[in-house]
């Protein structure tokens, strides 16, 4: 571990430190702000309990993950091809994200049900937009230098895309795809508080409405772990593929 | 041969070149020397297709073309390596596009050329982890895997040190004579020029016109040491400098 990563944790456990020790101090109930001691019990003793419940919230957000690189790759590389295109899409792109994704949730629910699917366009709408705008950014970052040579090599676009414009384009797909996959948890998460009967923003719900604030703080805590590893995850993966920087 | 006749070029009133005059003969060497902004790149991105021309006729071989697009090899001062392939793909990268990347000849002609330029405990490492003049080695491989006879050449050697820019150079020499290229390169380097080439051409500042034309005939063997040849330098240099002379 460098410096910085002991710094963070030093940041985390003073802050949870102060937090327990006021909790015991001030006689905070549960019910309003569980201590750090109380959630962590929860989370081990109810993980019977939260396991499916994750389980679910991470299938609707992998599943949204993969269905918005079916729609956001294809389409950056269109908007890439075809600047017509692009600036006929930019405005509606725009607009997309600026709709509150709570607006759209119920919606989504009428029209797709209470199941998964509603929850994995949820989680797809909100992941499309920052990949779709990193991954045309980087295709228009390429070197013009390096796009003449191909030129003059006689590459055809499809040439081109294949052996430039795309790895040339991948650190930024990769941004985009980090930012993506650490907001996507918001997006499946507001979908199960519209509308569920799983999944971990479900699970919140129902334990709010019960005033079992630690399994709400528990959930919340596995939400956190689940984007974490899943940043971690596409960072190994960029290292792995961008094997050049 | 190549031939230019009368081309024209203009950036927002700006004249960079008008009826410029070229001619190239086949399996020579020549040189396009000038002053710094006389519109040699811009050339070369005419001649190439990356900008259009505003007037003038390019002819290669005989035959009108509009420029020289996928007609020639093109090398310059930055290697254009690509970071995420190997050595060895990047020297293959023409072969590729050209659709044959597996062709044996084109594996066994690289593979060759790595070999005699020094390269072929590398062929597998990717360009970040090589020095500049490997990779500058590489780019010239690269433009030898063309199967273009013309090559154009943009201050190839320039980013080089001393050293790494004379082995290339000897290099450069011997595998236009093997390959049967004929080159039309860019320099800024009158020594550079002068061992080099068979013909050397004296540009103008803009707009860019071939202000004299030196026909060298001497073998390339030893010609650092050429009287003849220290006197042109000379008299080149002294008229480049003049072209410094104007206001700044």
């Amino acid at each position: 571990m460098d410096r910085s990563n002991w710094i963070s944790l030093l940041i985390a456990l003073t802050v949870i430190a102060i937090w327990e020790f006021a909790c015991g101090w001030f006689s905070v109930p549960d019910f309003i702000l569980p201590a750090p001691s109380e959630i962590l019990k929860t989370t081990v003793f109810k993980a019977s309990l939260l396991l499916p419940h994750a389980g679910v919230t991470a299938l609707e957000i992998i599943m949204g993950i993969f269905l918005s690189l079916l729609v956001s790759v294809p389409l950056a590389t269109l908007m890439f091809a075809c600047p017509s295109i692009e600036r006929a899409l930019s405005p509606f792109l725009v607009a997309s994200q600026a709709v509150p994704v709570f607006a759209l949730a119920p919606l989504l629910v009428i029209w797709l049900g209470y199941g998964l699917s509603s929850k994995v366009l949820m989680a797809a709408i909100i992941i499309f937009f920052p990949i779709t705008v990193s991954l045309l950014e980087g295709y228009k970052n390429c070197d013009r230098e390096y796009a003449v040579f191909f030129d003059l090599m006689g590459a055809g676009f499809l040439k081109k895309l294949r052996l430039l414009y795309w790895p040339w384009a991948l650190p930024y797909f990769f941004s985009g795809l980090k930012v993506g996959v650490t907001v996507a948890t918001i997006g499946a998460v507001i979908g199960e508080w519209v509308g569920a009967q799983r999944g971990l923003g479900y699970l919140m719900i129902q334990a709010n409405a019960r005033l079992q604030v630690s399994l709400v703080f528990a959930a919340i805590l596995w939400l956190s772990v689940m984007g974490l590893a899943m940043w971690v995850f596409v960072g190994f993966l960029e290292r792995k593929v961008i094997y050049w920087k | 041969m190549l031939s230019v006749s009368g081309l024209t070029k203009k950036f927002e009133g700006l004249t960079v070149m008008e009826g410029f005059d070229l001619t190239v003969r086949r399996g020579s060497f020549t040189t396009l020397i000038g002053p710094s902004g006389c519109g040699k790149s811009t050339f070369f991105d005419v001649l190439t297709g990356v900008f259009p021309g505003d007037g003038g006729r390019i002819s290669w071989l005989g035959e009108d073309v509009p420029d020289l697009m996928g007609r020639a090899a093109y090398m310059q001062q930055k290697d254009l390596l690509l970071p995420w392939l190997s050595l060895i793909d990047n020297a293959m990268l023409p072969a590729k596009i050209a659709g044959a990347p597996t062709s044996r000849g084109s594996q066994e002609k690289a593979s060759a050329l790595f070999g005699r330029l020094g390269l072929h405990d590398f062929e597998n490492y990717i360009p970040r982890k090589v020095s500049g003049g490997m990779r500058q080695r590489c780019a010239l491989v690269r433009t030898l895997m063309f199967e273009h006879e013309l090559v154009l050449l943009d201050e190839p050697l320039s980013s080089l040190d001393a050293i790494t820019r004379r082995s290339l150079q000897a290099l450069l020499l011997l595998l236009q004579s093997e390959f049967n290229k004929t080159i039309l390169m860019i320099t800024h380097d009158i020594e550079e020029a002068l061992l080099m080439s068979d013909e050397l051409l004296v540009l103008t500042p803009m707009p860019m016109r071939v202000r004299e034309r030196f026909v060298l005939e001497m073998p390339k063997s030893g010609r650092s040491s050429n009287p003849e040849l220290l006197k042109i330098k000379e008299h080149v240099l002294e008229e480049l400098e003049g072209d410094l002379d104007g206001p700044i």
